[in-house]
């Protein structure tokens, strides 16, 4: 769930970096600010999709519990 | 008499003509049930018709399948609207179909649109009630059937479009008796679990009969009471099922539901690489701008002339030195004129310039003689010469 929230909060933090960047009309200080942490997220991103795992797995339920097998 | 024997054709000849005679065999409507169906490659249809207790061959050619509105199956109820007639080739009679329809269709949309439009009414199908569906899943869960093409079509597209894909595979029936019941217990498992972000519901095209299942009260109540988000994709694009309306989002078919559950992680990176650059851009852009402002205001009047006003009360300054040591230097040239003329007289009045001509002053104790009255005989008085004082006696007094 985590990986999720954060990915989306991230893509859109990076939209509104993005949006005040280009207004211009944040100070020469900020907009470093702003953009260092726009570069910060933007490998944050990278990460999560490169650090996934690919798994298939089909799920077995017996009575009350779960198991997970590869598929 | 020798009877004629005939041949197996003018046999079959004649009773074909005999069955094709018969008006009611010519329009015959029948109802039974598909089995034994194949449909061969030139496009048209063979199987048996049949019930409890008897079977009948049917044909249904190309031409008349185009009226088709669901893919004929075994096991399906149907009514068929036919000629019966000979084949005389194989002397088989048989049904040339020209039309064919579920049985109990009608039945079936009825009670479909009966619960579409109470579940509607609920506000089960409410765009407000609706969830996201995650752009990034962790998990993707999948509910269908473990065989068939929908599973192998979902991992197909998910995997290509991202490499990393994480799918969990819940098999369910999806058509027959008790469907219905395995699909709400693997909904309501997946949230129990909390076993994935977003699920897709699936199954492939069928008869209304097939998805039935997907029309069921108690499912569209499990879509609706689910918090994992539900994408649901049953059946073909034409095909709708209560489902779909209850679902957070209805897929044409199990292949774009996998699109809609997954994003494309090229797209994605190249997304994050162009909000980069962009970044970059914006930051040149602002140096650039600042740059600039920076070098228009030290070229601007505020910046300029200030040094100039400095400048200019220096020169002030130095002026006003300058005058003043003119004026210090004309008051001293001054005061030494006056002096040198003071002094000049002076030392005409001075009597030591009479001295210095042979003149004496005669001093009786610092007082200056100036007449003979003023002296006695034998009084000692002093001679103040120009280089020195000579003291002496009076010795006479003389008129």
């Amino acid at each position: 769930m985590e990986r999720t929230n954060s990915f989306e909060e991230n893509m859109q933090n990076l939209e509104n970096i993005v949006q005040e960047l280009e207004k211009g009309e944040l100070n020469l200080e900020d907009s470093i600010k702003k953009f260092e942490e726009g570069i910060e997220i933007s490998k944050k991103c990278n990460e999560i999709l490169e650090n996934a795992e690919k798994k298939i797995t089909i799920l077995i339920k017996k009575e009350d519990e779960i198991t997970e097998e590869n598929m | 008499m020798k009877p004629t024997a005939i041949t197996v054709s003018e046999l079959n000849k004649y009773i074909k003509n005999k069955v094709d005679a018969d008006e009611y065999l010519n329009n015959v409507y029948i109802k039974g049930e598909i089995s034994n169906f194949k449909h061969h490659y030139t496009g048209h249809m063979y199987f048996t018709l049949k019930d409890e207790k008897s079977l009948i061959k049917c044909v249904m050619f190309k031409a008349a399948t185009s009226t088709l509105t669901f893919m004929p199956k075994d096991g399906m109820k149907v009514l068929i609207l036919g000629t019966v007639s000979i084949y005389e080739a194989g002397g088989v009679y048989q049904i040339y179909c020209k039309a064919m329809q579920e049985d109990g269709i009608g039945d079936l949309y009825k009670a479909f649109e009966e619960l579409k439009e109470k579940l509607e009414k609920e506000g089960l199908f409410d765009k407000a009630h609706k969830k996201k569906i995650p752009i990034m899943p962790n998990t993707i869960g999948v509910l269908t059937s473990q065989t068939g093409a929908v599973i192998r079509d979902i991992i197909n597209v998910s995997t290509r479009r991202n490499p990393n894909v994480y799918i969990k595979l819940y098999p369910i029936p999806v058509q027959g008796k008790g469907a219905e019941i395995k699909i709400v217990e693997a909904i309501e498992t997946m949230n129990k679990y909390k076993l994935s972000d977003v699920i897709i519901l699936a199954r492939g095209g069928g008869s209304l009969e097939d998805l039935w299942p997907f029309n069921e009260e108690i499912v569209a109540r499990a879509i609706y009471a689910s918090e994992i988000p539900i994408i649901s994709a049953v059946g073909h694009e034409t095909d709708f099922t209560i489902a779909d309306f209850v679902a957070d989002l209805r897929a044409p078919t199990p292949s774009a539901a996998a699109e809609l559950a997954q994003v494309d992680v090229k797209e994605i990176e190249e997304k994050i690489n162009s909000y980069r650059n962009r970044f970059k851009i914006a930051l040149k852009k602002k140096v650039e701008y600042m740059r600039l402002r920076y070098e228009k205001a030290l070229a601007s009047k505020v910046f300029k002339e200030p040094t100039q006003k400095i400048n200019e009360y220096y020169m002030n300054i130095d002026i006003k030195l300058k005058n003043m040591e003119v004026i210090v230097q004309n008051k001293i040239k001054e005061a030494k004129l006056k002096a040198t003329n003071s002094i000049a007289r002076l030392d005409t009045l001075s009597p030591l310039k009479t001295l210095v001509r042979g003149y004496s002053i005669v001093e009786e104790k610092g007082k200056v003689i100036k007449s003979i009255k003023q002296v006695q005989e034998n009084d000692i008085i002093t001679v103040r010469m120009y280089d020195g004082r000579i003291s002496t006696k009076v010795q006479k007094v003389e008129e």
